[in-house]
């Protein structure tokens, strides 16, 4: 027993229905997303790569900065909306998605992003992340992940791998973690990519496309805590490390580790780096992030063995499928050209008498 | 016309009584509409088991429907049934308590054999063993005679059988001259695509109905003419869908969207399935992941100008409670509806309940005051409804409204108001800068106050030049800047309260119901116990002693006249399904010494246990007992 709502795809873009500034409005900068209030991380955190780079990049969507909302949960990034001149809600532990959900619903004109931690996103907001996902609300999710529970002071996290020792771990933590790209791609989101905060350009294409994705956007940063988790990304920023580990995704190119390492599928559809020497004519992995099937996309994602030996980078799937408050909306739209438009006084009146009245004189 | 003679009822209860699958609630809801169609006043009262379907024939699968019809004001569904239709042994078992001795018993004698004796632990056949000897008891074959009439009819024995309800359903409604046409009706809608099972209902429909009036076991058919009840246009409601209807007309009156957040649970998931399909009216309905999500969603959508609502019942008010707190600091509209059940944890969830209130009024961390309030009976839901939305918008505040399953399922008639009689509800947004910088340049401040309602601004998303930022995080007065300033915090704490205080400005003040001007002894309730208080106040006073009876719809803030009130009266006795949780708030903000009368049986309270309470209270303050 199923209905559906013919949106006529393909669907528009993640800004269709929000105000944009009109042609001849003076180009806004950096400073008109700045709020007036003092940036409170630690000296050195990856937060402020990220917020720099988010303010940078807004004025380029040339939307009405009124339009832009950003909601987020607890922790150290959940700071994120106070310095941002945007209307936004710092809301309570993991509920974020739940509650932007009902904002984007609401609201088609509004252009509605997330921001969110490893903790956050992933520990106490888990549900409500999958189930943004699968419904794929017109959101884009900016999880902030630095391995760690930075503003409760150095416990392990969701995404610490094994053997962690913080302070809740004197002696290494036993639970196996997330991989948030993995789980992204499991609950089908339609967008899903990882960055970094200290790569300014990639993280500003990331956002880029992102932003222009309608539906659920799920983008990973890896973000470095200074105080709590130094370094966990360091492999992957040192010049003589991150050639041969970072797997650079680009929709449409074979996919390469450094310069002399590809990616291949094996015959049983596995995926595997090999040297490029090595691989068989025709073997080699030509990234489609369109694929509706998330399957190779999250072999992608399982390349690495937890040590960063290959972590790839980039849009690991970007694909069109209906949104849920576009749909949301069609079908109450729908119940007014089918039922004579909106409701007024009499549409009401008859409402409450409903069926089966009776009169007393 | 029937051949029998007539006799003249003022009230009638009866109850039905069958197994999960035997469609008592629909027999009964028939009952309903063709005794609200006849113009009688009534009352009912639904109780069915948690299981969907319990092991056929045993105790825990009895599902029943009790209705209270009367030529006068009806306000409970009944204590005890004149009349119990038990169709099997096992309803007869459960039921048989409550029947006073003299009542009248209908059985379906098929259903009495030895296999379903033995389930409920009955040796013998207390229709044979004169274990029924104080009641009228009629034996009838309901089963076999459905069969019987059915014999035409190309169906198997089992969607034969399946027609029993009806037969019983036209046995009664000749008994008691109802009009089937109704029913006749409501059957066509419902079998459409069904024909030849329609004609089956149909026809064991009528069969029962000429059963009663063609066999001798029935002597006489009763009557109970219509009620005195003002002039209008009327229609039976339950509180669920008066809940909805509530909601729908208030959104229309502010001329809001409603944005519905809710995840399924008993007795609570009837209001999200009305507002499902009110689409054309604004509405949106979003069955969330959880109940967190439910009322995350829901005040979302109060953040971007929408009506925010999410319904519930106590275990999930229980996961609410963190973002009402949200909603609470954030200073956002939001409803949200709490159809009590029996607690704790999953305790009694097809039963009712009055003890979330507490949980209500104080079940957050921090100072999170909210305004909690409560219908009275299945139609002032709809009152109350609209009430929440006025304060929700008017104060930007959770509110929270205490319905519980005895509301929720039980129905009445509902005289239906007229829109351009519904309370006006109007919103205003902030459209642009409300005060001045330092510099006396025009700046938004999103925490200053209506300096009457101390109600903040309603800034939405979309108005420019108004961006701000809110969050959990405790905020500095007038500008919303996050703060941790000592003194900051304590000044938020009071005005989050002075604001809910102040809802008492608006609200009527209580008013009490003293016939005779003489009464010593206050009954006070709220909730859902209206029906039975005034029934038993009615009782005492029928005995020649006066009683005054009040009903609380506010729970915080109180009406303002609530402790003048208190205090005029020698004693004060309050009933609660709950083990007393009004009178610990009257006690301690009002230090009067009320009388607590609780009961958690899942089941309204009896008029005649309260009226007996009644007496008492009312002979001990003459002897001056203290």
């Amino acid at each position: 027993m199923t209905t559906g709502t013919d949106l006529g795809m393909p669907s528009p873009g993640g800004t269709h229905g929000v105000p944009r500034l009109p042609e001849d409005a003076p180009k806004q900068t950096k400073k008109d997303f700045t709020s007036d209030q003092e940036v409170r991380w630690c000296p050195g955190c990856g937060d402020y790569a990220v917020l720099a780079a988010v303010q940078g990049f807004l004025p380029d969507l040339g939307l009405k900065r009124e339009n832009i909302v950003f909601v987020s949960g607890i922790g150290c990034s959940s700071r994120f909306p106070y310095y941002l001149d945007t209307y936004g809600m710092h809301s309570i532990h993991g509920r974020a998605p739940a509650i932007a959900t009902g904002l984007a619903t609401s609201r088609e004109d509004l252009s509605v992003w997330v921001i969110t931690g490893d903790g956050d996103a992933l520990s106490i907001g888990g549900n409500h992340l999958i189930h943004a996902m699968r419904r794929n609300v017109n959101l884009t999710i900016l999880l902030f992940n630095n391995k760690i529970y930075g503003l409760t002071k150095g416990q392990y996290s969701p995404t610490s791998e094994v053997g962690s020792v913080t302070k809740s771990t004197p002696v290494g933590s036993v639970d196996h973690p997330f991989n948030p790209v993995s789980l992204a791609l499991g609950a089908e989101a339609s967008f899903v990519a990882r960055t970094m905060d200290s790569d300014r350009a990639h993280l500003t294409t990331v956002l880029q496309a992102a932003a222009e994705h309608r539906g659920t956007a799920l983008v990973e940063i890896y973000q470095n805590c200074p105080i709590f988790n130094d370094g966990a990304f360091q492999l992957l920023k040192d010049r003589d490390e991150k050639e041969a580990r970072v797997l650079t995704l680009a929709h449409g190119e074979p996919v390469r580790a450094g310069n002399d390492h590809v990616v291949v599928r094996a015959p049983d559809g596995s995926l595997a780096v090999v040297p490029e020497a090595d691989a068989e004519p025709g073997s080699v992995l030509v990234h489609d992030a369109t694929d509706e099937d998330p399957s190779l996309a999250f072999a992608l994602s399982r390349l690495d063995d937890g040590s960063m030996t290959h972590i790839p980078m980039g849009v690991f799937r970007s694909v069109t499928r209906p949104t849920y408050d576009d749909q949301v909306r069609a079908q109450v739209d729908a119940a007014r050209s089918t039922g004579g438009g909106t409701a007024d006084d009499e549409d009401l009146a008859a409402l409450l008498r409903g069926g089966d009245t009776w009169t007393v004189a | 016309m029937s051949s029998k003679p007539l006799q003249r009822l003022d009230r009638v209860v009866i109850r039905f009584a069958g197994d999960s699958g035997d469609g008592m609630q629909l027999t009964g809801d028939r009952f309903t509409s063709e005794t609200a169609a006849l113009g009688n006043d009534l009352s009912t009262l639904p109780n069915f088991p948690a299981e969907i379907r319990a092991p056929a024939g045993t105790l825990p699968g009895v599902s029943s429907f009790q209705l209270h019809f009367a030529d006068h004001d009806v306000l409970t569904p009944g204590d005890r049934p004149d009349v119990l239709v038990a169709m099997n042994p096992a309803a007869l078992k459960a039921n048989l308590a409550d029947l006073p001795r003299g009542g009248t018993i209908i059985v379906n004698t098929d259903e009495f054999s030895k296999r379903n004796l033995a389930k409920v632990g009955y040796a013998a056949s207390p229709v044979e063993d004169g274990s029924l000897e104080s009641w009228h008891v009629h034996e009838i074959a309901l089963t076999s005679i459905t069969v019987e009439a059915l014999a035409d009819f190309g169906l198997t024995r089992k969607e034969k059988e399946r027609a029993k309800n009806m037969l019983a359903l036209g046995l009664l409604s000749w008994m008691y001259s109802r009009p089937l046409d109704g029913t006749e009706a409501f059957l066509r809608a419902k079998f459409a695509k069904a024909p030849e099972i329609l004609e089956a209902n149909l026809t064991a429909l009528r069969a029962g109905y000429n059963y009663g009036e063609t066999t001798e076991d029935f002597a006489v058919r009763f009557e109970v003419a219509p009620a005195a009840m003002p002039a209008g246009t009327y229609r039976t409601i339950t509180g669920n869908a008066a809940m909805a209807l509530g909601l729908v007309s208030a959104a229309h009156r502010a001329g809001l969207p409603l944005v519905l957040g809710s995840y399924p649970i008993t007795p609570a998931s009837d209001i999200l399935h009305t507002l499902s399909g009110m689409k054309r009216y604004g509405v949106t309905t979003l069955q969330a992941e959880d109940e967190i999500a439910a009322v995350g969603m829901a005040l979302g959508a109060s953040f971007g100008g929408a009506l925010g609502v999410t319904s519930t019942s106590g275990p999930g008010l229980a996961l609410k409670a963190e973002t009402i707190g949200l909603g609470v600091s954030t200073e956002l509209p939001l409803v949200i509806l709490d159809i009590q059940r029996g607690g704790p944890s999953t305790g009694l969830p097809t039963k009712t309940e009055q003890s979330d209130l507490l949980q209500a009024i104080h079940g957050r961390n921090g100072e999170s005051p909210v305004a909690v309030i409560a219908p009275q009976s299945p139609s002032d839901c709809f009152d109350i409804a609209m009430e929440a939305v006025r304060i929700a918008t008017t104060y930007r505040t959770p509110v929270i409204v205490l319905s519980d399953g005895y509301l929720a399922n039980g129905s009445e008639p509902w005289r239906v108001p007229s829109v351009e009689d519904l309370p006006h509800l109007d919103v205003e947004f902030a459209t642009g800068p409300n005060d001045t910088d330092a510099d006396g340049n025009p700046v938004f401040h999103p925490f200053l106050r209506d300096p009457e309602t101390l109600a903040r601004p309603w800034a939405v998303p979309g108005t420019a030049g108004l961006e701000h930022r809110i969050g959990g995080i405790e905020k500095a007065d007038v500008t919303g800047h996050i703060s941790y300033d000592p003194d900051n915090h304590d000044k938020m704490t009071r005005l989050r309260q002075g604001k809910i205080d102040r809802i008492a400005d608006t609200i009527p003040d209580l008013e009490v119901d003293d016939p005779s001007g003489e009464a010593r002894v206050l009954v006070l309730g709220w909730g859902s116990t209206y029906g039975p208080i005034a029934a038993a106040a009615r009782l005492v006073r029928a005995t020649g002693l006066p009683v005054a009876q009040a009903h609380l719809r506010h729970l915080s803030p109180f009406p303002a006249n609530l402790g003048d009130v208190l205090r005029a009266y020698d004693r004060v006795i309050v009933p609660e399904m709950n083990l007393g949780q009004l009178a610990l708030l009257l006690r301690g903000q009002f230090l009067v010494d009320v009388q607590s009368h609780t009961a958690v049986r899942g089941l309204p309270f009896p008029a005649a246990d309260l009226a007996e309470v009644l007496h008492k209270a009312i002979a001990q303050t003459l002897e001056g007992v203290q």
